[in-house]
């Protein structure tokens, strides 16, 4: 990659949402905010290899991106009253408090993820807007058409303009109820990063689960009581801890088993274990956990142990059953399988995993641990097949040559 | 901003009788914040007609446009300026009036 090409995708990943936040606060359209963002990223691709990287990328994408709206506004001369009714209302009260909130990519979260719209529509719209991604990527996130995704944000943002979804971060009393859509979405974005997907992307994309952690961050000082927001907070950091160990010099990802433990961040680490341990005192004290909180629990297990034979597995089942009860996906229950392997064997496990083949047939994760299962089973001929599904399947680069070789050093 | 706001019944499962009060009382409120603009209740839909005159001759048939389970029982018009305001409302409007509430923005 050439240092253009450098420097334009990092402004994406660290840019793109501020530009979008940044002009739809000021035209009151995320459809035009939208628009111009793309607009000012495709003249940066056209001019930065002539004209050289500008020395503050940021604000020549918002002062472009800025002027292309005003073009687009001109030419479709959409500034008759029609346009002034139907721009989204701004709440720029100066007595809300400033600061850590005060952050126009939070007002584009919130929109984002406004309960009236379906949990869906909130992700691909978040993910879009204020994660940079391109439908395509969506789309593969989720597993969907991307003339699906295309069409879900084209409803969203029409029904935002049309029954006015205000563009501001809710009142104190709406904030509780309004944030658990938003972790979701963070959530996602933050897997997005973690495992990013498509041939010719970078396996990890750090920006995004920075971006993730940042804007977690941000919720946790404004709601230091939503044991959720704790809790999804450290499962970020205890994953993102592991980012260093998890793809090898030769881009290869490297699984739980094979890390080197001195190669994660011990201060990452220790700012999640410290928020787990915040939310096992609530928990203690009689509020019942939420599936970010036990999720983060089982990240602490395994960030806790110093090497893979230490992990304390009936510890990381428990959390499992517990985690079953409150979400029954077959994704939860095949990482549940995952800790049966370690306890009761690969041949239980197996058989867990096999009941799931309905539902999880198109998951490269699915056959990913079966193909392990039944190595461990010395059942060769049947995990060549499952590796070979599973590389099919699997999107993420590091994934693939993981998996590759695995299949490759069978007997 | 104005939103029609429609209160929603079900023939099989319908919502109490003995609202009006409080339906009248959360009226008064309305009007004394500035948000009502309109309000009615409907009949049943056992009483309506459907005309379609796009032909040569108005064509009239007994009975609602669509049959279905679930059927409009009231509308409000209400002025909010954004629709976390008429939600909020709403929410308040089906305790009121123990049913659905569907709230859309008029163009």
């Amino acid at each position: 990659m050439s240092d253009v090409e450098e420097a334009i995708t990092r402004a994406h990943h660290d840019e793109w949402a501020r530009v979008v936040a940044a002009l739809t606060r000021r035209f009151g359209d995320l459809d035009l905010a939208e628009e111009a963002a793309a607009e000012a990223f495709a003249a940066a691709v056209e001019r930065w290899p002539a004209d050289g990287i500008p020395p503050n990328p940021g604000a020549w994408l918002t002062t472009t991106a800025n002027r292309k709206a005003i073009d687009r506004i001109r030419r479709e001369n959409k500034r008759d009253d029609k346009h002034r009714q139907a721009q989204m209302v701004s709440d720029d009260d100066p007595s809300e408090p400033a600061g850590a909130i005060d952050d126009d990519r939070l007002r584009l979260m919130f929109t984002c993820c406004h309960p009236a719209l379906a949990m869906q529509t909130r992700v691909a719209l978040t993910l879009r807007m204020v994660g940079g991604l391109t439908v395509p990527e969506i789309a593969r996130a989720f597993l969907v058409r991307e003339t699906a995704v295309e069409q879900r944000i084209t409803r969203a943002k029409a029904k935002i303009k049309a029954a006015r979804i205000p563009y501001r971060v809710p009142s104190a009393e709406d904030l509780p109820t309004r944030v658990s859509g938003v972790l979701a979405v963070l959530y996602l974005v933050f897997n997005e990063g973690y495992l990013a997907t498509g041939p010719d992307t970078d396996p990890v994309r750090h920006g995004l689960t920075a971006e993730a952690i940042r804007l977690a961050r941000l919720i946790r000082a404004l709601l230091p009581d939503d044991g959720e927001v704790a809790g999804l907070l450290a499962l970020m950091l205890l994953i993102e801890a592991r980012r260093a160990a998890r793809v090898s010099a030769s881009g290869e990802l490297v699984a739980l088993d094979e890390q080197d433990r001195g190669a994660w961040d011990a201060a990452l680490i220790a700012e999640g274990h410290r928020l787990v341990r915040e939310r096992l005192a609530a928990a203690a004290a009689g509020v019942a956990p939420g599936r970010y909180q036990i999720l983060a629990a089982i990240n602490a297990v395994h960030t806790s142990a110093r090497d893979m034979r230490d992990t304390d597995w009936s510890q990381v089942l428990a959390l499992y059953d517990q985690l079953v009860g409150l979400d029954p996906s077959p994704i939860i229950a095949l990482n549940r399988a995952v800790a049966v392997a370690e306890l009761d064997g690969p041949q239980v496990a197996l058989a867990a995993v096999d009941r799931l083949q309905d539902q999880l047939a198109g998951y490269h994760a699915y056959h990913a641990t079966r193909a392990d299962l039944l190595r461990r089973l010395d059942q060769s001929q049947q995990s060549r097949a499952a590796y070979d599904q599973a590389i099919e399947l699997a999107g993420n680069t590091a994934e693939t040559a993981s998996l590759t070789r695995r299949r490759d050093q069978l007997q | 901003m104005q939103y029609l706001v429609s209160v929603i019944d079900d023939k099989s499962n319908p919502g109490s009788t003995d609202r009006r009060p409080a339906i009248s009382a959360f009226n008064e409120r309305l009007i004394a914040e500035g948000y009502w603009v309109f309000a009615g209740g409907l009949a049943d839909t056992d009483a309506a007609t459907v005309i379609d005159n796009r032909g040569e001759q108005p064509v009239f048939s007994d009975g609602p446009f669509v049959e279905s389970k679930e059927y409009l029982a009231g509308v409000w018009v209400w002025e909010a300026p954004d629709l976390d305001v008429a939600l909020k409302l709403a929410a308040e409007a089906s305790k009121v009036c123990d049913r659905k509430i569907e709230v859309r923005p008029f163009q």
